[in-house]
């Protein structure tokens, strides 16, 4: 996942080669003939992920088919009552019901005492001091000195962060171990969305952790949902959730998250 | 370094003292040579009241005018009415509505040179004798239906019995006094989507998801007579015949849905009397006007206004562009009260009683001295329009244009001048009843606003929304009066009662709550 969009910037900037569509149009036309090149000569195990790959495409091809067709099935719809019982002036309109119905879930989850602490991943594998940061040994002072570290595992950095005067700087937090974005999912509506991250909660290793801000697997981080549309019980919208990291950004070169209700 | 003040001296510390204890002479300097203007004082449809008199400019506050037109009509004080008064500027067509503390400061405003020693037309427009309270608080939070609720009406006698009707099958009727529930109505098989007590307040209709309508006895909490079957889908609208027309020693009712055609109950008798089809689409909406002729709104974009005696088609009406989502009369409020007013006495005999109703009715229609109940019709095509059926058939008096998004709903206010519109695009809308112009939007939710409901004197409005709150506005200024949070999820039915004194509201958190000031 891009930090950055580099790519469009350098577009804005250059504009596109002159013969890009052309060169788009001849790798599209070429593509029928490369799969079958690859279907045919492809041996050993790229043959067998290239078989893998083919077979969940036409899979995807044949329900898009299939949904084109039930679309163009002239007559009445199926008539059925939805879930939740909706007032009149509701019933008939297609809503987009999901994030309130996410919203509700949450409300409903609270009232369970229980589950008010509950977090997906309970247990997380700790990470030493050792692992986590690096000793700084360039320079002469700097390695006399030996308190300089480098934080090895990706972060979360304020937008407002400034870094301190180099001399004083204990941790340095490498530019391209930062995030911005994480992908969150709501676990029971399997609708997965891209939002900015608004802050570190807690990470469970250690409150420096916290702090620094470290992402790492298990980590409660806030997340923006303020363009769901979910409203608070005093009629205001809902700006931050949290929402656990659920994979290894470090091994993934992504964030991934879900959402704790 | 800043300078420092030194600390002031004994003199100044006295004058200082003595300039706080005397009271500052604060009159102005002569309220008298800010000269004067005729007033000429018509009532709203026009008609001159009283003669044309001199007002002196310093004492031209809208009270003091209010009380000098109750003593020029002769009143006692103890009658004197309310009045607000708009003005018009001599000489062109603009009509001020809100009256200003400085009259004379306005008039110069629009250009009138010498605004002294000319006649300047006042329309006074009557207010509401009594006053309702901005409910403020919660007054009780009533668990008892396991699905959200889906609709709530008070009953017209008084504020101390309201219906729910929930997604749980069942409607309920609570009393608001103690907060405890009254009568459990089981009976439905599906989702109760509206209620509707009668204008006398002995019966209540509810309508539902299976497809039937049913009446109910809310004294005893038994069914009355059987289910009315007939529907083919589900029913979602109702309206009840207005008191004083009721025929033959038996009330009737409309009740319409999702099947396009509006079926006509004679509620003792249990039979269908008219069937009214041509709908192509849902009916959203279904009302019942006190000059006899019965309004429907549907999703095939089309009004239809129909003859109830005999069952006819009068007018059919395409002008909106999408669905119609409500209907509102000019005159709901008087019918859906019936004989009951703010005073609480009822005639004793029946005559008096339709009398007494009928009087409500042609009060609350009168316009010009005319007959003439409107209605106002809301729209997904972000419009409404403004009808006169009785005197204008099918030409539309006004288009309503402003919203953003899809109305919801649209509802007369009960003294029938002012109009109020519910949007998708989270704004309550006021407009201006007699010529549809736009007056002021009131902003503040953060969600679609699915409802709103009156007071009884016109000068509040409460509106409940996607957003899990109700607000309460002053109309007069568009300012919100209050804020009531305290619902846990979305707020689909609101209702001020009829007498003023109490605020329901239910929605999807399953808990009925009403709200007192």
């Amino acid at each position: 996942m891009p930090q950055n969009e580099y790519i469009e910037r350098a577009q804005k900037l250059h504009g596109k080669r002159l013969d890009t569509e052309e060169r788009a149009r001849k790798k599209a036309a070429r593509e029928g003939h490369k799969a079958s090149e690859n279907a045919q000569n492809l041996r050993g195990l790229r043959a067998k992920l290239y078989a893998k790959d083919r077979h969940a495409q036409k899979i995807q091809m044949r329900k898009t088919i299939k949904q084109h067709e039930e679309r163009n099935v002239k007559g009445a719809a199926e008539e059925k009552d939805p879930a939740n019982p909706i007032p009149a002036y509701l019933l008939d309109r297609a809503n987009p019901t999901n994030a309130k119905a996410l919203s509700s879930q949450i409300k409903n989850k609270r009232n369970e005492k229980a589950a008010r602490f509950s977090v997906p991943i309970p247990k997380v594998k700790g990470i030493s001091e050792e692992e986590l940061f690096k000793v700084v040994k360039t320079g002469k002072k700097i390695a006399k000195k030996g308190w300089k570290r480098v934080v090895t595992k990706p972060t979360f950095v304020g937008p407002d962060f400034t870094r301190r005067p180099v001399k004083y700087e204990r941790f340095i937090r490498p530019m391209g171990l930062r995030y911005k974005k994480a992908n969150v999912t709501h676990p029971t509506l399997n609708v997965t969305v891209q939002l900015p991250i608004l802050g570190v909660k807690k990470n469970p290793n250690n409150p420096l952790y916290t702090q620094l801000g470290v992402l790492t697997k298990g980590t409660i981080i806030e997340v923006n949902v303020s363009d769901l549309g979910i409203v608070t019980a005093s009629g205001k919208i809902a700006w931050g959730r949290y929402a656990q990291v659920t994979n290894n950004p470090e091994n993934d070169g992504c964030l991934n998250a879900v959402l704790l209700v | 370094m800043a300078t420092v003040a030194p600390p002031p001296s004994k003199r100044q510390r006295r004058e200082e003292v003595e300039r706080a204890t005397i009271q500052q002479d604060v009159t102005p300097i002569s309220r008298d040579d800010l000269g004067s203007f005729k007033a000429n004082f018509v009532d709203s449809d026009g008609n001159q009241l009283t003669n044309v008199i001199e007002i002196n400019f310093g004492d031209a506050t809208e009270k003091n005018v209010s009380v000098l037109l109750n003593t020029l009509l002769g009143r006692d004080r103890d009658d004197f009415t309310p009045y607000r008064f708009r003005i018009h500027i001599p000489g062109k067509d603009i009509i001020v509505d809100q009256y200003p503390t400085d009259l004379l400061a306005l008039l110069q405003k629009h250009g009138v040179t010498n605004p002294f020693e000319t006649t300047i037309t006042l329309s006074a427009e009557p207010q509401s004798v009594f006053k309702v309270q901005a409910v403020s608080r919660l007054a009780h939070r009533i668990p008892g239906h396991g699905q959200p609720i889906l609709a709530a009406q008070f009953s017209p006698v008084s504020s101390k019995l309201l219906a729910t009707g929930s997604g749980d099958n069942t409607a309920r009727i609570w009393d608001t006094e103690t907060g405890t529930p009254r009568h459990t109505l089981k009976g439905h098989t599906g989702w109760v989507l509206g209620v509707a007590w009668s204008p006398d307040g002995a019966r209540l209709a509810t309508c539902s998801m299976d497809k039937t309508v049913r009446i109910w006895d809310p004294e005893t909490g038994k069914p009355f007579g059987s289910d009315l079957k007939g529907h083919t889908k589900w029913v979602q609208a109702m309206a009840w015949e207005p008191y004083h027309l009721w025929r033959d020693g038996s009330a009737r009712l409309a009740s319409a849905g999702k099947d396009g055609s509006c079926r006509i109950w004679i509620v003792n008798s249990g039979r269908t009397e008219h069937v009214l089809g041509g709908h192509k689409g849902a009916i959203s909406c279904v009302r019942w006007g006190g000059t006899g002729l019965i309004y429907t709104g549907s999703h095939d974009k089309s009004i239809r206004v129909w003859d109830a005696v005999k069952g006819t088609l009068v007018h059919n009406m395409t002008i909106h562009g999408h669905w119609i989502n409500y209907i509102a009369l000019s005159s709901d409020h008087a019918l859906r009260t019936g004989y009951f007013d703010h005073t609480k006495d009822v005639p004793a005999t029946e005559e008096g009683k339709v009398e007494k109703a009928r009087e409500r009715f042609e009060k609350a229609a009168r316009i010009n001295g005319k007959i003439a109940e409107r209605f106002v019709s809301a729209s997904d095509d972000f419009t409404m329009y403004l009808w006169d059926p009785t005197n204008n058939s099918t030409k539309p008096v006004a288009r309503l244009l402003g919203h953003q998004n899809k109305v919801n709903q649209v509802q007369f206010s009960p003294d029938g001048t002012l109009i109020a519109s519910a949007g998708w695009d989270n704004a309550t809308k006021i407009w201006n009843a007699r010529d549809g112009k736009f007056l002021k939007s009131l902003r503040g939710h953060v969600g679609p606003v699915y409802q709103c409901g009156w007071s009884a004197d016109s000068r509040l409005l409460v509106t409940g929304s996607k957003d899990c709150t109700l607000k309460v506005w002053n109309v007069r200024n568009g300012n919100l009066a209050m804020d009531l949070p305290g619902h846990e999820d979305e707020v689909y039915a609101v209702d001020w009662a009829a007498d003023g004194k109490m605020v329901a509201s239910g929605g999807k958190d399953k808990a009925v709550r009403t709200w007192r000031n």
